[in-house]
């Protein structure tokens, strides 16, 4: 009892002298960043303005977070580590893990359905585009590149270029040759597969930060090619005016044959939008099916033990370089399909669109999600993308930050936070366990400390 | 020089330099089918070298490596193939295959020498099963017709699997490790990671297993289990076994044929008794000249 008294002081005395430090650490940090403030004043002179009292806020905040923190998160973070994981716990997580997909494809399916019902048509249009579609466009990303990443364990800084090529492809052949988005479509996969390969031959011989640093300069050759490329690709200006896809032969627009008038509806822009929908929601159902199918079959285990031990590979004969060259021209073919979705749904798109960030926020995607894991992978892009999607209209903090609060401003600090917050409590992403592709008597997740992350 | 009716792997005048070092200086030798070869020496004398060699993770500086499938009529052959350039020569009934111009994963896919490693290298977080699953790659490869197949879950790839799994099913029951299949191999104890990657060496289907110390970190008990599994290989399974090690009870119980290597050059080839009683080995192994290998052994009392 003593000791435990004993342990227990010393505990509290080392919270609050670590309160201390990040107190004077924060001191430190925000005194010239919010102690001191730049006006310029009416005659146009800089004048130097103290906020000691919101300065003093803000490290006593911080003070207390970290006094918070070290007495009663850290300890139970410790008991939760120490503490066996009890059976009513674990059912109910057999009893999520029976049902969360069905009830997620379930939700994906009658989600522009829920979202008319509550917000009607004219409000329902934004929800299902700028959400519904978006998040569907990420989440198939992160399928594509998780094949590449999360299972050939080959990191890929570059996935982007990929996803513009699909959808540059698209743009140029439907604009210049008029073919159906059919027909291209496949097309477009094609192509990106087909520079997934080329881009595969010479720099798979690369391995780890080297093969990051190489697909990091592909991605941005492939933006500049698209800015400098002017007669081709319009350059910066973009191409505008791609022909949007039609309902089998039945465009959407307000005429006499559009998708309206043929079934006898009122014309609305929201047809167009549910369909593109429906579209981008098969074209990620079609991913994911096709990696879970390709993790049972011999090229997924493949990859996974390449992912695992690229020598050991080699002594049981795998050849692979192929099997490297299959994971990059299939990942880069799904990023292919999306691509050309995007510039169908856009009807405009430009070398904008595809800077390395959003091969960046793929690949968070993918390493908050859990590498491998494709329930992972969508939970964290509807976190990622919806969220900051719904960040975009959060008004009600204005009513509680005053008038003058935007909250799009605080997206990006939001986001940071919950990327630190994933990375303390989830190193290894949400889902961090691994399925095995076959099992003799009963299926048993593997534990994230053994499956290794691949390095090259 | 055509080999002898048995032989099976022929390694001739095999250098590997790296920079100035000589690593394995003109080492020839040769084993046979139906047998266990043992490569020994003292540390550093440039026996994973060879291995490496053989298995085609080291280009070999000089020398030839020839390997028969079938017919021992094919070794007749040898000169014309290596005069030819190419890597492989195949006749109705046999074949033959010069290792030291094939790349790695092709000498276990196309000659069929499987190998294991010093630290084992098996694939941790994939279940014990899939461990042997992702060995039976190639078979499995052609059979899910280049995946494109596969992916639409033709009964001949079902049937092809199922079979794939069968194979692993009896190799895990020669190991002990039935139990055990869907477990992570990374979970397995050290004992039972040796005999895994073994099993899985041999579900490559190999006409050769080389094993780089085996018995390497095995207790008593278990290292005579290794004797008995490498035993049943060669008698059972007719596979012919290369192996380096350290531990003479692993050696001189199950070898046929023992080479002996000492700072890269061989130093004694021949029976177990005849390797143990040579004075050579003795000295290389007890690190002296071979003229006191007498004043040594008076004063050990051998």
């Amino acid at each position: 009892m003593a000791a435990g008294t004993k342990n227990g002081r010393t505990y509290t005395a080392r919270a609050f002298r670590e309160a201390g430090i990040t107190a004077l650490l924060a001191f430190g940090l925000f005194l010239p960043l919010i102690g001191f403030q730049t006006v310029t004043n009416i005659r146009n002179e800089l004048i130097l303005n103290t906020r000691w009292s919101l300065l003093f806020a803000i490290v006593g905040i911080v003070a207390c977070g970290r006094l918070f923190y070290s007495l009663v998160v850290a300890p139970w973070l410790e008991a939760r580590r120490l503490r066996p994981v009890a059976a009513t716990a674990s059912a109910w997580r057999g009893f999520v893990g029976k049902w969360f997909v069905p009830f997620a494809i379930g939700f994906a399916v009658a989600y522009p359905m829920i979202i008319i019902a509550t917000a009607g048509f004219g409000g329902a249009l934004k929800w299902v585009d700028n959400f519904g579609i978006q998040v569907l466009i990420y989440i198939m990303l992160g399928w594509g590149l998780n094949i590449v990443v999360g299972l050939a364990g080959l990191l890929d800084l570059g996935y982007v270029a990929f996803y513009a090529v699909g959808a540059y492809a698209y743009a140029l052949l439907a604009k210049e040759f008029g073919f159906s988005f059919w027909i291209l479509l496949p097309l477009a996969g094609v192509m990106s597969s087909f520079w997934g390969i080329l881009l595969g031959f010479p720099v798979l011989r690369l391995r780890g930060d080297y093969l990051a640093i190489v697909t990091l300069a592909f991605g941005e050759i492939v933006r500049i090619v698209l800015i400098n490329f002017v007669d081709l690709t319009n350059g910066y200006a973009g191409i505008s005016g791609i022909p949007r896809p039609s309902f089998f032969g039945i465009p959407f627009n307000a005429d006499d044959n559009g998708f309206a008038a043929v079934f006898g509806l009122e014309f609305s822009p929201i047809y167009r939008t549910i369909f593109l929908y429906y579209l981008i929601l098969a074209l990620a159902f079609l991913t994911a099916f096709v990696t879970v199918r390709l993790r049972r079959l011999p090229v997924g285990r493949a990859w996974e033990a390449l992912r695992e031990d690229e020598i050991a590979c080699r002594s049981l004969g795998i050849n692979t370089t192929n099997t490297k060259l299959t994971a990059f021209g299939i990942g880069a073919m799904f990023a292919g399909f999306a691509g050309s979705f995007f510039a169908a749904r856009q009807g405009f798109i430009s070398p904008e669109s595809f800077t390395f960030l959003e091969s960046a926020t793929i690949l968070s995607i993918v390493v908050l999600g859990g590498m491998g894991s494709q329930i992972g992978v969508a939970i964290a892009a509807v976190a990622m993308i919806g969220g900051t999607e719904i960040m975009r209209d959060l008004d009600f903090l204005k009513q509680i930050f005053g008038a003058s609060f935007d909250p799009t401003q605080y997206r990006m600090l939001i986001f940071g936070f919950g990327m630190v917050l994933i990375m303390v409590l989830r190193p290894r992403g949400l889902i961090s366990t691994r399925e095995p592709s076959v099992f003799l008597k009963e299926r048993k997740a593997i534990s994230a400390d053994l499956v290794k992350e691949g390095h090259g | 020089m055509a080999g002898n009716s048995d032989t099976l792997l022929k390694v001739e005048h095999l250098t590997m330099r790296f920079g100035g070092l000589v690593a394995v200086d003109n080492l020839s030798f040769e084993a046979r089918t139906g047998e266990i070869t043992a490569l020994i020496g003292p540390n550093g004398a440039g026996k994973t070298t060879v291995f490496n060699c053989i298995t085609g993770f080291y280009k070999p500086t000089e020398g030839r490596i020839g390997l028969r499938h079938g017919d021992a009529a094919v070794w007749g052959k040898l000169e014309a193939l290596t005069e030819s350039g190419k890597r492989s020569h195949f006749a109705t009934g046999g074949a033959l295959f010069l290792l030291e111009r094939m790349p790695d994963f092709q000498v276990t896919q196309q000659a069929r020498v499987a190998r294991t490693f010093q630290n084992i290298r098996l694939f941790p977080g994939m279940t014990v099963l899939e461990n042997l699953l992702v060995a039976q790659h190639n078979g499995l490869m052609i059979a899910s017709g280049y995946t494109l197949l596969g992916i639409f879950g033709v009964p001949s790839y079902t049937r092809a699997e199922v079979a794939a799994v069968e194979r692993a099913r009896l190799w895990l029951e020669r190991i002990g490790l039935l139990d055990r299949a869907d477990d992570p191999a990374g979970d397995l104890a050290y004992g039972a990671q040796r005999r895994l990657e073994i099993a899985r060496a041999m579900c490559t289907d190999p006409v050769l297993l080389c094993l780089d110390e085996p018995a390497a970190g095995l207790n008593p008990r278990e290292s005579h289990e290794l004797n008995e599994l490498l035993l049943s290989i060669r008698e059972r399974d007719g596979i012919s076994i290369l192996l380096i090690e350290h531990d003479m009870s692993v050696v001189m119980e199950i070898s046929d044929h023992i080479i002996v290597l000492d700072y890269g050059v061989k130093i004694s080839d021949g029976a177990p008794e005849a390797v143990r009683n040579d004075p050579k080995v003795i000295a290389a192994y007890l690190g002296v000249h071979d003229e006191e290998v007498e004043d040594v052994h008076a004063e050990v009392g051998l």
